[in-house]
């Protein structure tokens, strides 16, 4: 009997050497004589133990990294493929505290299955719940996702259901489907772990939400930079369509779902929704104004969708276990789990999902162990590069939508980017500033000349010129940007820069808080 | 290569087999790029006339999109990531680094044609900062030192 061997094919473990690693233990076992099936699964999120292995026990599965090429001799030798004892043996899987603290709702298969396997998709709950979803009414499929409490995961936190249910009640003879997967915020994997390690269960969220809504075509909008990604959605797009799970008449139901991938061209603003149905209509990535809301006129001026990645990849579970099963995890407004992406300077870094409510220490400290350099936190960007950044007299801040928005800082897409005492906070500040004039589509004056003026002005008070009449000078232009810009580029650019400013007034040369204020 | 009579065929067949998709023109440009490395400003009026767009549009949006090039880029390109997360591990250094071993500055490639350098604000491997991309392989932790193995290597089997 051959013994199943796991080695991941995320794009993570690759960039550490996992297919060297792969390849080197099916030499071996040739060598050997010993028979294995290799599997390639997503990631299961520790990015610290990649390349990992997995072998396949009855005891469950067992975990060995990080494994290089050189490691995977001895391993053989310590008879891994039973489950030997070795030094970079970090037992049971799923015993490891990292993992088994998590709630993993929406990355319930990644890393378990493989991620091209229709037969392992369905094998571990898929399409459970578009099964369920052919047998009611768009109305009840809406109600299930409202019910949920289901809001935007790529960050803007709007409930899902009222988007769907404005898409369901615009009459059109054409209506979209889109999931946005330009995945551009800095400290963020989530969306491609997914893509890469579950790439079905967004195609099911698609195919639910284009059922319900009465649209037959549906776009993935994939940035470019994620290539094993758009391999894997291609792949499982495929399947799908020859197992009868898209296309016309999706499993005899009479109904008809469409999907394509489109890809990006590294433009970080066509994150944004309507830029993003302007590049999908073939243009330039300008942002459009609003009103009109997608929703009643979106792609090629009809009712769509815009969902995130990870909002999309959580409609199966809801459709599945209903949308009180959904609700029952979380705090407050925010329901449900989010998947949290730990990175930077974090010794355990990797995909956290949790229901709403721990605080940002214990991610910190409790899953990810303090900086990888040893040295003390100083601080942590939450939520992308247009999110706060957020000393450590706030890490008692619970994971909460509204929480956040207290302390002017955001939860975003739930990337957490870790700096240690060493940072220079103006210089980061100033990075901000020149990310979105690197960055803006140009079409509001704000986003367009405030950012380059904002850097300016920033390179000045890091020289130490005119301090007095400079930082106000910045505040002033935040100001601006905060309340004239057209989109959140522009508009929550101020974010970082000045939750720096204020966390961290003695970084930009000035002594206390008041001077900074 | 550049030469358009001998480019031009290439180009014609990846216009015809994608113009009649809505929104055909980024789908169009990323085909031109994948098979040539880049879009020859003299593919822009055939694309233009093809999609019924003027040659201005065509250009404004290439220009517009940082991944679109209108210049050959050199064998292997090299995507290196200065976003938030790698410059927390130390990216800035990296990039100095990277920036004396090439002998380049951003958007340029060197006198051999071996290596094109272009910055990226993230390439989604935040837990395994800093990071780049060649070609379609992306790298984790990178180093100097483990940025000029693979630099080397990549320079022995050009």
């Amino acid at each position: 009997m051959s013994t199943k061997i796991y080695v991941s094919c995320d794009s993570g473990a690759l960039s550490l050497g996992a297919e060297k690693t792969a390849s080197t233990i099916a030499q071996q076992a040739e060598k050997r004589g010993l028979q294995i099936d290799l599997i390639r699964n997503g990631s299961r999120g520790m990015y610290w133990l990649e390349p990992m292995v997995e072998v396949a026990t009855d005891k469950g599965r067992i975990a060995y990294g990080p494994v290089k090429p050189e490691d995977v001799a001895g391993l053989f030798d310590a008879d891994f493929i039973t489950g030997g004892q070795h030094p970079l043996s970090q037992g049971l899987t799923e015993a490891i505290p990292y993992f088994k603290n998590q709630q993993r709702l929406t990355f319930a298969r990644v890393g378990i299955t493989d991620p091209v396997s229709l037969d392992d998709y369905l094998q571990h709950d898929g399409y459970r719940g578009l099964n369920n979803t052919l047998a009611m009414t768009g109305a009840e499929v809406v109600k299930q996702v409202t019910d949920s409490g289901l809001r935007g995961r790529g960050g803007a936190a709007f409930p899902t259901g009222i988007k769907w249910n404005t898409v369901l009640n615009t009459p059109s003879e054409q209506k979209y489907v889109i999931c946005n997967a330009d995945e551009g915020d800095s400290g963020t994997f989530s969306d491609r772990m997914i893509m890469e390690g579950d790439p079905f269960v967004l195609i099911e969220g698609m195919t639910i939400a284009g059922i319900a809504v009465g649209a037959t075509q549906g776009y993935i909008y994939l940035r470019v930079e994620y290539p094993h990604a758009h391999a894997n959605l291609n792949s499982a797009i495929e399947s799908a369509y020859q197992a009868g799970y898209l296309g016309d008449n999706i499993l005899g139901s009479g109904k008809s779902f469409h999907l394509e991938v489109r890809l990006g061209a590294g433009a970080y603003v066509c994150g944004e929704e309507t830029s993003l149905m302007e590049s999908l209509e073939g243009k330039r990535g300008l942002v459009r104004f609003k009103p009109p809301l997608p929703a009643i006129s979106g792609l090629f001026g009809k009712p769509t969708i815009v969902n995130n990645v990870i909002s999309l990849a959580s409609v199966p579970i809801i459709l599945d276990k209903g949308g009180e099963f959904y609700r029952d995890f979380g705090m407050g407004r925010s329901r449900g789990t989010l998947p949290l992406q730990l990175a930077g300077n974090i010794k355990h870094p990797g995909l956290v999902e949790l229901a709403f409510g721990p605080t940002l220490r214990e991610i910190l400290y409790d899953f990810g162990g303090g900086s990888a350099t040893g040295r003390p936190i100083k601080a942590v960007q939450v939520g992308g590069p247009l999110g706060a950044y957020m000393p450590e007299s706030q890490f008692d801040t619970p994971l909460d939508y509204e929480a956040f928005a207290q302390l002017w800082a955001v939860v975003g897409h739930g990337g957490i980017v870790v700096f240690d005492d060493t940072v220079d906070m103006a210089e980061m500040a100033r990075y901000s500033m020149e990310f979105c004039a690197i960055e803006s589509c140009g079409k509001c004056t704000p986003c367009r000349i405030g950012s380059t003026r904002g850097y300016e002005v920033l390179d000045e008070i890091i020289k130490g010129h005119d301090l007095n009449k400079n930082i106000p000078l910045l505040r002033d232009l935040c100001d601006t940007l905060l309340n004239g810009s057209l989109c959140a580029l522009g508009g929550m650019t101020p974010y970082p820069v000045l939750s720096a400013l204020n966390h961290f007034p003695e970084d930009f040369g000035v002594s206390d808080k008041a001077n900074a204020a | 290569m550049t030469e358009p009579s001998a480019v031009q065929p290439s180009i014609s067949d990846i216009i015809a087999a994608l113009k009649d998709k809505p929104g055909a023109l980024l789908p169009i440009l990323h085909g031109i790029q994948d098979a040539l490395g880049y879009i020859p400003p003299s593919s822009i009026p055939e694309i233009a006339s093809s999609l019924n767009l003027s040659r201005a549009e065509v250009h404004g949006v290439i220009s517009f999109y940082h991944y679109f090039r209108e210049t050959p880029p050199g064998k292997n390109t090299i995507h290196l990531c200065l976003a938030e997360s790698c410059q927390a591990m130390g990216a800035k250094r990296l990039e100095q680094h990277v920036k004396g071993k090439l002998g380049i500055d951003f958007h340029e490639t060197t006198a051999d044609g071996a290596f094109s350098l272009e910055p990226v604000y993230c390439l989604g491997n935040c837990a395994c900062s800093p990071a780049m991309q060649v070609g379609h392989d992306i790298y984790g932790r990178v180093s100097p030192e483990s940025f000029d193995d693979v630099i080397n290597y990549l320079g022995e089997s050009a």
